[in-house]
């Protein structure tokens, strides 16, 4: 805990306002920081998060308002002057360099030299203390950074910040890309952290990570400051929703419908393997069924889905969509017999950000709205603004630029554009990533209903809860192998990570 | 509409320094960067440099520049090379690059003035616009199974293109200039059609048609998907590997088209025509607003930046200044015009939350 004799706030924000032409993505936003604490930031998407943190780092200059540091107001021109002050900022996309080593990504920008030469020992010299500092003596400063996983690359990238005299650190979502066991050592670190008296900025969406690391929240809603320096303690999760959405929220599942003995089985998988990733994968998902596969990151989860998919082309076995066989590594096959599959990384492998809307909603389909060779784009739209109605998604205009929405409503789109194309069977990968908690409820919800009006669905999430709460069946998977199969209200997390251990232990 | 005089000051404020200044006075700009990123702002630019030089060429050549006649000169220079960059306008949209298209085009002249060859269309002279089509998309055909079958990069498959095509032209030709008397080919691509000659009707329509297609069409829906994010393309399921062949199938057969004006125009064949036309096509595609990276591509803009670059090597010859200053005057132009296009694009970019 922390003491409240403390003088003055390491950092004080009052009333900070920022507008993007005629947009205002900030409108008074009062935030106190104090030294050695974690404060949360709370917010929805488009809350004004990243701009509140682009603000701060230096990328952007606010337009109202005053930033105190130390009890001296400042003005941040840029990312250096923001480092000079002692603030590093650690953004959610990784921001190391993959052909550079470790000692060379830390030192990126202030490289340690002696008259223009690099002094390559000192470098790693001090790389190998910055890495005992954030526990993990085992990176050795020369190794290529593009071979280290995400978690280790977010060491990297903590370390660098290290390396600068850094009083305050800000972290945009830095458990995004980690799984449970990589997240309890990044609380390691942030405790370590702490504990030299520096402060952290933590942001995330995931409330059971603010309660156990926060000292302090702050919550963000519509670019102004909804409540400011809550305590974690004795402030109750539901009243964090609430603040955030500014609705009560009840279930955050839908009920489950019956899916009837006789439904015929849509998607079956028999065998299916792709050289080391996974082996021996046998499912069936039946129309109106949502089946779930939960595991940790690197069971093989995605590779599972994009094979059945045919974007990897499998080694062995085989798919079969109502009774037809599609061939390994055909998408089009796939998306012909109508399977659609809504992909990891929606920003890399799903949406086109600069085009509108309607030319994603409609990529699988544009052909069957033209006659012959020539584009339909009214139909498009007009389709478009129909499911984007039926999605309450926003305002309902086709044509805006895909870039702009936010990460729900962008997630909404993916999922309009396999409605539009009218699939049987619906892969879902990490449907919720970058969602925050009101959208993704209705997410949840449209998944639901998509369910019940009978398509086959296939789900995999980096969060067990929500695999459970939404599936109908669930298969527990790891180092690639199914391990169990269970109806999903006959097994809790601890059940599933119970599998899990014993599973890699046999 | 209140954007025609944020055009007028577009133009005028556009090449002043201060508008590096911070955007201090954002209500005023914003509606005038968002007109500028605006696919029809993007192009205005090119208008007004290209309007900047019809008056600066007025003003130093009187009228020996400002006359009709010149004015066909110029178009007559542009449509060669014009009608190669419509085809390398398609592969930078969809991400790709061809350097391949002079030798190609250089090689389909030769062929299709192979004194066999000419005989064979001495009946029939279409047959020669035929043959040079055909090596176009042949060799087109070549780089695009390369690329999309044999995942090899783009530009290098090309380069090799390139080379060898330029290669077999000598073989072909055995370095000998081979002289068209084909009359009626001579015949028809001397005359014209209300007193423009066909060669510029010819890049009329390659435009015309080329506009259609990437705009109005699945094929240029495809071709613009594939260059804005292929494994978005690929997962929703689009043909990237197929579709990526008939793109530079596409950009070979312009080429070949180029080829045959080529011949008409210097009545010869040669395993030289066409040098260094792939860096010209590419520069007057990227500097009319086609992305480079892909995923932006304008035919409209290919065609201004065409033009701007044959209106420019007018204006020189007409001055009777010496080509090396034009190739200066050239290399400017690119960076100045990349350089403002990139900086509305990324202003763009960064406005969002």
């Amino acid at each position: 805990m922390i003491e409240d004799d403390h003088p003055v706030s390491l950092l004080e924000v009052r009333g900070l306002t920022k507008s993007f032409g005629s947009a205002r993505a900030l409108k008074g936003v009062d935030l106190d920081v104090r030294a050695g604490e974690v404060h949360c930031v709370l917010g929805q998407n488009g809350a004004g998060k990243s701009t509140l943190i682009k603000t701060l780092s230096g990328a952007h200059q606010p337009d109202e308002g005053e930033i105190r540091w130390n009890g001296e107001q400042v003005t941040i021109e840029n990312p250096v002057a923001a480092l000079e002050l002692g603030i590093a900022t650690m953004y959610q996309e990784l921001d190391v360099v993959d052909g550079l080593s470790i000692a060379e990504n830390i030192y990126l920008g202030h490289e340690l030299a002696r008259g223009g030469v690099l002094s390559r020992r000192e470098a790693a010299k001090r790389t190998r203390e910055l890495m005992k500092r954030l526990g993990h003596p085992d990176l050795s400063p020369g190794r290529e950074v593009g071979s280290l996983s995400p978690a280790n690359q977010q060491i990297v990238s903590m370390a660098r910040a290290l390396s600068h005299d850094i009083k305050l650190m800000i972290m945009d979502e830095p458990s995004a890309v980690l799984d449970s066991e990589e997240v309890g050592n990044l609380f390691r670190v942030v405790e370590e952290l702490t504990s030299q008296g520096i402060a952290v900025i933590y942001i995330s969406h995931r409330l059971e990570e603010i309660e156990r690391i926060g000292d302090r929240i702050t919550v963000l809603k519509d670019g102004a400051s909804q409540a400011s320096n809550l305590p974690v303690e004795g402030t109750p999760t539901r009243e964090l929703i609430s603040l955030m959405t500014g609705t009560d929220i009840e279930h955050a599942f839908p009920e489950r419908g019956e899916v009837s003995a006789d439904a015929p089985v849509v998607l079956e998988v028999t065998d299916l393997a792709l050289g080391k990733h996974f082996q021996d994968v046998s499912l069936s998902v039946r129309a109106g069924e949502i089946v779930g596969l939960a595991g940790l990151v690197g069971s093989g989860r995605s590779e599972i889905l994009e094979t059945v998919y045919g974007h990897r082309k499998a080694t062995n076995g085989t798919v079969t969509v109502d009774g037809k066989r599609l061939r390994p590594g055909h998408v089009t096959d796939a998306v012909d017999a109508g399977v659609g599959l809504s992909p990891e990384e929606r920003k890399s492998q799903g949406l086109l950000l600069e085009e509108p809307i309607y030319r994603n909603a409609t990529l699988a389909t544009f052909t069957r709205f033209a006659k012959g060779p020539l584009l339909d784009e009214a139909a498009e739209r007009k389709a478009t603004e129909e499911q984007m109605k039926a999605l309450e998604l926003r305002p309902a205009e086709p044509n805006r630029i895909t870039r702009t929405l936010s990460g729900g409503n962008q997630q909404k789109i993916m999922l309009a554009r396999w409605l539009i194309h009218g699939t049987r069977v619906l892969l879902l990968d990490e449907p919720t990533r970058g969602v925050d908690v009101g959208a993704r409820m209705e997410i949840y919800r449209l998944i639901r209903n998509l369910a019940d009006a009978g398509t086959a669905i296939l789900i995999v999430s980096s969060e067990i809860e929500e695999v459970l709460g939404l599936a109908d069946r669930i298969h527990v998977i790891a180092d690639g192998r199914f391990l169990a199969e269970r109806p999903a209200t006959e097994i809790d997390e601890h059940g599933v990570l119970d599998l899990v251990m014993k599973g890699s232990a046999a | 509409m209140s954007e025609q005089d944020t055009t007028a000051k577009a133009g005028d404020i556009a090449p002043e320094p201060d508008a590096a200044a911070p955007a201090a006075s954002a209500p005023a700009a914003s509606p005038l960067r968002r007109f500028f990123s605006s696919p029809a702002g993007r192009s205005i630019g090119l208008v007004i440099a290209l309007g900047l030089l019809l008056v600066i060429g007025t003003v130093t050549a009187g009228d020996n520049f400002a006359s009709i006649d010149n004015m066909l000169v110029i178009l007559r220079l542009a449509s060669v090379i014009g009608v190669v960059a419509i085809g390398v306008t398609f592969v930078i949209t969809a991400g790709g690059i061809d350097l391949s298209v002079g030798s190609v085009l250089g090689l389909s002249s030769v062929v299709a003035s192979l004194g066999a060859i000419q005989t064979a269309s001495s009946g029939f002279w279409p047959l020669m616009v035929f043959v040079a089509l055909a090596v176009g998309i042949v060799a087109g055909l070549t780089n695009g199974l390369i690329i999309a079958y044999g995942k090899v990069v783009a530009f290098m498959a090309t380069l090799a293109m390139l080379v060898a095509a330029r290669g077999l032209a000598e073989l072909i030709s055995q370095r000998q200039t081979q002289v068209v008397n084909n009359q009626g080919f001579l015949d028809f691509f001397r005359g014209d059609l209300l007193g423009i000659s066909w060669v510029v009707w010819i890049f009329g329509l390659v435009a015309i048609g080329g506009w259609f297609l990437l705009n109005r069409t699945t094929f240029g829906r495809r071709t613009v998907a594939i260059g804005g994010n292929a494994t978005a393309a690929r997962l929703a399921g689009v043909n990237v590997k197929r579709h990526t062949m008939y793109l530079y199938m596409l950009a070979g057969a312009c080429a070949g088209i180029a080829g045959t004006m080529m011949l008409s125009r210097t009545t010869a064949g040669t395993s030289t025509h066409g040098l260094l036309y792939e860096l010209d096509a590419i520069a007057a595609v990227v500097v009319g607003g086609t992305l480079l990276v892909g995923g932006r591509g304008t035919i409209g803009g290919t065609v201004l930046g065409v033009l701007l670059f044959a209106t420019l090597t007018n204006v020189f010859t007409q001055n009777n200044l010496s080509s090396s200053v034009q190739l200066v005057a050239k290399g400017i132009i690119i960076v100045v015009a990349v350089m403002l296009q990139q900086r509305f694009a990324n202003r763009e970019a960064t406005t969002s939350t």
